[in-house]
């Protein structure tokens, strides 16, 4: 309650000043000897609460390695990293207005939103993904032809089908979920054959079901989005500190190891590993760092 | 601020306009959406109204009989459905009961709606009808029989008709809130109002 209290007067006064922040994150990083990482309560191994005002994650991780850089670069004998839950709604709003310096959460890259942000190099890079029972005899999108598919209201991830369905004219019913864990009941339970959904949700839905192995993924990936690290637009050199960070961790192989942590090994709530192996599509981005809209993994 | 009613012609995949508002080919328009999703509401409202109704008179008549065992049937039918939140049933109905009763698993969800919210209305208009019975005096029925008429027959002829009439105001009501109570459809994914505002 409390915290819903400061986040709505965050909120309100961010509305209040809505006025562009200094643009130079570096200087304000020096001058106050802090810095506001906006996360996210439940984004998967991505970022994620371990409760007590303590966050997680793949990316918090890697924006925790660079900030620690930064200090080290800025030479300040101590740098106080202060967490801020963001949601999707709210969080392209108080980067613009100051409210937090880096967001490290989950983030699509894309060509809209570049107008009001800027985002450091792709770190991972979700895909759109098609899971179905091990034993229902669906080995490819074409078996799908008159089958019942799961998605979630409000998604994106059924244009994607439903566009792949109009370009190969395959027909199937669609059944919405009002969540992701609703979604997943549909398949579970025999209501639908396939659950079509963001790769990283469909392996920690499945990892936390009672029995993982009676679940599969098609091989076909329907689309593939960048997810990186978020920070304020017009300031190159904070950028540029955020990149190299990052870069350096892939160069050195170091960026594996902590994807490794997240995606592979346990992790809290459940305390039961997500199991989703580091796509080649990510893998790629680790080799080439690159700062790609989604636009552009679309057209290849 | 200007609202664009051609948003309804936008094709609902790339919002292209649509030359006659209403997609073809698995082109789908916004229009085409809103109005399968009136579809869909009317539809599980009405067939929902219907078995309410036929259920829920039965209910209430049962209680007014002078059988005991009728009378207790129709109690624990009322407290029963009237008792279990709206949206637990209908998941009862979706999820567990296939799970026992394998060849329910075959039925539609459209139908599995319609008897669950059917079912727990028929539980209030059971409780109207039977209000309605007992505001009539006893004399009304002593009058019946003693009329040579069966008690079926006194039910038919002189019982129900004045019932009925006095709860109109009650059964317009509930006819209204069935409207407003087929949202949960929502829950078992029958593409109605409520899941297309979310979707948009």
């Amino acid at each position: 309650m409390k915290r819903t209290l400061t986040l709505g007067l965050t909120l309100a006064a961010a509305l209040a000043f809505a006025q562009p922040a200094a643009a130079d994150t570096l200087a304000k990083i020096k001058s106050t000897g802090s810095v506001t990482m906006g996360v996210r309560e439940s984004s998967g191994g991505l970022s994620f609460t371990v409760g007590d005002g303590k966050f997680a994650g793949f990316h918090v991780e890697l924006c925790e390695r660079a900030l620690h850089d930064i200090q080290k670069q800025l030479g300040l004998p101590k740098l106080e990293i202060k967490y801020q839950p963001v949601t999707s709604q709210n969080r392209i709003p108080l980067m613009q207005n100051g409210t937090i310096d880096i967001e490290c959460g989950s983030t699509t890259n894309n060509m809209a939103r570049q107008k009001d942000v800027a985002f450091a190099v792709t770190t991972y890079v979700e895909e759109v993904r098609v899971a179905v029972k091990a034993d229902s005899g669906i080995n490819s999108l074409a078996d799908l032809n008159g089958r019942t598919v799961a998605t979630t209201t409000g998604t994106t991830s059924v244009q994607h089908l439903r566009k792949h369905e109009r370009a190969h004219g395959i027909d199937f019913k669609e059944v919405y979920g009002k969540d992701h864990a609703d979604s997943f009941l549909l398949l579970d339970g025999g209501r639908a054959d396939a659950f079509v959904m963001d790769g990283q949700i469909l392996a920690g839905n499945i990892a936390k079901s009672k029995n993982p192995a009676d679940f599969k993924f098609l091989s076909e990936v329907l689309s593939v989005e960048p997810i990186a690290i978020m920070m304020r637009k017009d300031d190159p050199a904070f950028k540029k500190a955020v990149d190299d960070s990052l870069k350096a961790l892939m160069k050195s192989g170091e960026i594996a190891k902590i994807y490794d942590k997240y995606f592979m090994q346990p992790i809290p709530p459940a305390n039961k590993p997500i199991g989703l192996p580091a796509s080649e599509a990510t893998k790629a981005a680790w080799a080439n760092p690159n700062d790609k809209p989604m636009e552009e993994y679309a057209k290849k | 601020m200007n609202w664009e009613w051609q948003v309804f012609c936008k094709n609902t995949l790339d919002g292209e306009v649509m030359p006659r508002c209403f997609g073809s080919g698995g082109e789908i328009t916004y229009l085409d959406w809103m109005l399968s999703a009136w579809g869909w509401t009317l539809s599980v409202s009405l067939l929902a109204l219907l078995v309410a109704l036929l259920f829920g008179s039965l209910m209430g008549i049962l209680r007014t009989t002078p059988h005991r065992g009728l009378v207790l049937f129709g109690t624990a039918w009322t407290e029963l459905f009237r008792n279990i939140p709206l949206l637990v049933q209908i998941f009862l109905w979706y999820h567990v009961l296939p799970a026992l009763i394998p060849p329910l698993r075959a039925v539609p969800s459209f139908l599995l709606v319609v008897m669950g919210l059917g079912l727990f209305t028929s539980a209030r208009i059971s409780e109207q009808v039977r209000a309605g019975i007992q505001s009539l005096s006893r004399g009304q029925r002593m009058a019946g029989l003693a009329l040579g008429f069966t008690l079926p027959q006194t039910y038919r002829y002189v019982l129900l008709p004045v019932a009925f009439r006095i709860i109109i105001p009650p059964l317009t009501s509930e006819s209204m809130n069935i409207i407003k109570n087929s949202s949960v459809a929502f829950a078992v994914s029958i593409s109605e109002l409520t899941m297309f505002a979310l979707q948009a």
